[in-house]
């Protein structure tokens, strides 16, 4: 039953999959200043003293756009192949294989960090209703919604250099080479993008567990005895978490937007910065690749999160 | 009776809101409920039948809500001394709970052989396995088809009526020496009804469970009580055996509920009697007697002196100055 689910909701995703690869595929191609352009006005290219029809028809680009659209299709539906890269020639799923494992982990850091202080805060703030604790926390909730994340970004990065010396590393460190300072490197965008998103999560928490704690059935917890804890634990927490587990959902493409900023700002070589090259250089497949990626990652993170409501919430698994 | 009863409320009263907002939902409540015996509880919507049952257990929600007089003697302790964590051993061991809304009542998100086991995990120190066994047992009990299978179902796949069966599993999970049922059929279709306090009334007698059964129907009560509690406007008006209050019915207020009941002797036609008016405000209570600008009977006095119980007879009491005493 529930693979039969599964497909069905994996055969929904082609259109728009594909809905979503033509927009991108034209769309970019509209951003002024195309690749060619750029080529010609770099000499020391691999283009260089190439004549603009040779070049345009070596990349394969003096096709009509229609044409230029079937073939990478094609190429991507028999070959799984995205296209090379307009400037090194390397194939883009090779590339993109290959940063995607980092921006991953780094958003998934920071959605582990927004829950881990969104949702006790936020059960928190809702026990303790309208007392000095709760104010304090809201207050500093729409601070942290309201600062955007770059901005601490820059001031990480450029401050503690002003006043200590000290920067965060530049140089990137891999998972492989040394794990610890790898995480640390992770750690402080992390924590600048899980500002927003833990501030988002405390305050749905705490608006579901005052509804929560309002039910019949929490006071039916109440009457057979079980300690606070055991009720809300057992009781509260789990019916009130539903709505989060839906903003997980909705936070996947925000944090993937907020990575890019960050792998910019601190270095982290990763989807976020492969794109901005990518559109910085004109470099098409490699931009409707990384789209195409980032697209397929989300849906399948909102694909999980539909599926673990089953388990959150009876009604829907029975259906 | 000669031994002490199971329960002594006295003086309880119970207060919402502060300042000028405030009123007294409950007013200075007294009575016993002896073990084994059922004690009904009657009185008009907003007139504290609730609000007594919930400062029983003390559950009423704080703030707005706080006891602030009286005692509630249960097996000789006064709960309303008892520290939060002794309270709790107290609530759904040896006093459970069944309220009004089954649809509500229950976790949705958890299973019901969990939630008829979890008092016994708690209060009994079984383990989950041993626990789930006689979850299953008490859902026997309670009739329910197909025990075994329905441990592992949530609570939405069942009727008002099923659902309410699990509500006293859970409440006789502990063999409770107390269950205080607040409207437990209200919600629920006329046949079931029945069924469902024929139920509790036959399981309570098994076990030598006392029971609270809080009703507004004195149908109900005529068939299910031993004794019965009148209250209106946060205070007990007139206090009775069940047979005793049929037959001789003194409180004008009780009077007028009694002739508002349909009878199997009256014939089909004849026109329902209501009481005239509407339940007091009790935030603006007249001065008196609070049943006074509904009562036919209202005499100088009433408007200005406020009646306690006393006395009318064996285990009989009311609160009117112009019905006799003694
Ligand atoms: N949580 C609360 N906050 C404020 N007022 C309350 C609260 N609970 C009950 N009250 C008030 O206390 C009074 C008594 O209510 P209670 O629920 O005991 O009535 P009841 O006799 O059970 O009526 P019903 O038959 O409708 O259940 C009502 O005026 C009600 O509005
Ligand atoms: S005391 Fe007076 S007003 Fe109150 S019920 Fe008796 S007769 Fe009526
Ligand atoms: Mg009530």
């Amino acid at each position: 039953m529930i693979g039969g689910y599964v497909a069905r909701r994996i055969l929904a995703l082609i259109p728009t999959l594909f809905f979503a690869s033509l927009i991108v595929f034209f769309t970019i191609r509209l951003i002024p200043g195309s690749v060619i352009d750029l080529m010609l006005s770099q000499n020391d290219g691999s283009a260089s003293g190439l004549p603009r029809a040779q070049l345009e028809a070596a990349l394969g680009l003096d096709q009509p756009i229609y044409i230029q659209y079937f073939r990478w299709l094609g190429s991507l539906l028999l070959h799984g192949n995205l296209g090379n890269s307009l400037w090194t020639g390397t194939p883009v799923m090779d590339e993109v294989v290959h940063r995607l494992p980092v921006t991953f982990e780094l958003g998934a850091m920071a959605l582990v960090i927004s829950l881990s202080i969104g949702v006790p805060i936020g059960v928190y703030t809702a026990l303790r209703q309208n007392t000095i604790g709760d104010y304090i926390f809201r207050t500093v909730s729409i601070l942290a919604l309201a600062i955007p994340g770059f901005w601490i970004g820059t001031l990480v990065a450029v401050l503690p250099a002003l006043w200590w010396g000290w920067s965060p590393p530049i140089s990137y460190v891999s998972l492989l080479q040394d794990p610890v300072a790898h995480l640390v490197q992770l750690l402080i965008p992390a924590l600048i993008l899980a500002m927003a998103s833990s501030a988002l999560i405390m305050r749905l928490t705490r608006t579901m567990m005052l509804e929560v704690l309002r039910q019949d059935y929490i006071r039916t917890a109440y009457a057979k005895g079980l300690p606070v804890r055991t009720i809300m634990a057992r009781h509260a927490l789990r019916n009130a978490l539903i709505p989060v587990i839906t903003l997980i959902g909705l936070l996947a493409p925000l944090l993937f937007g907020g990575t890019i900023i960050m792998e910019q700002i601190f270095a982290i070589p990763g989807m976020g910065l492969l794109l901005l090259e990518a559109v910085g250089n004109r470099d098409y497949p490699m931009i409707t690749g990384v789209f195409l990626i980032t697209g397929i990652a989300v849906i399948i993170i909102n694909l999980l999160v539909d599926l673990s409501y089953g388990w959150f919430d009876p009604k829907v698994r029975t259906r | 009776m000669a031994s002490t009863p199971l329960l002594q409320v006295r003086n309880l009263t119970t207060q919402f809101g502060s300042g000028a907002g405030a009123f007294t939902a409950v007013n200075d409540i007294t009575f016993d409920v002896n073990a084994g015996e059922t004690v009904a509880i009657v009185g008009e919507s907003g007139s504290g039948k609730s609000v007594t049952a919930l400062s029983i257990l003390r559950l009423v929600p704080t703030p707005p809500g706080h006891i602030v007089a009286g005692e509630v003697v249960f097996e000789g302790i006064d709960l309303l001394k008892l520290s939060d964590a002794e309270m709790r051993a107290v609530r759904g061991n040896r006093i459970a709970m069944i309220f009004q809304e089954p649809m509500t009542s229950l976790n949705p998100s958890l299973t019901i052989g969990l939630q008829i086991a979890e008092p016994v995990n708690l209060h009994k120190g079984m383990p989950w396995n041993m626990a789930y066994k006689k979850a299953k047992e008490l859902l026997e009990r309670v009739r329910m088809p197909d025990a075994q299978g329905r441990l592992n179902t949530n609570p939405h796949q069942f009727s008002g009526g099923m659902r309410q069966r699990i509500m006293i599993a859970m409440a006789l999970a502990c063999e409770p020496k107390l269950i205080i049922a607040d409207e437990p059929t209200t919600a629920l279709d006329v046949t079931v009804q029945a069924q469902i306090l024929e139920l509790l009334k036959e399981l309570t007698h098994e076990t030598g469970a006392a029971l609270i059964l809080i009703t507004h129907d004195l149908g109900v009560v005529a068939r299910y009580a031993d004794r019965v509690c009148v209250m209106y406007g946060g205070k007990i008006v007139e206090t009775a055996d069940a047979c005793d209050l049929y037959e001789r019915p003194m409180h004008p207020y009780t009077r007028g509920l009694m002739a508002s009941i349909p009878r199997l002797d009256q014939p089909a036609g004849v026109r329902l009697v209501p009481i005239i008016g509407q339940p007091p405000n009790l935030a603006q209570l007249p001065p008196g007697c609070a049943f006074n600008p509904r009562c036919s009977e209202a005499a100088e006095r009433c408007r200005r002196d406020t009646p306690n119980l006393m006395k009318a007879g064996d285990g009989h009491s009311h609160a009117c100055w112009m019905v006799p005493h003694g």
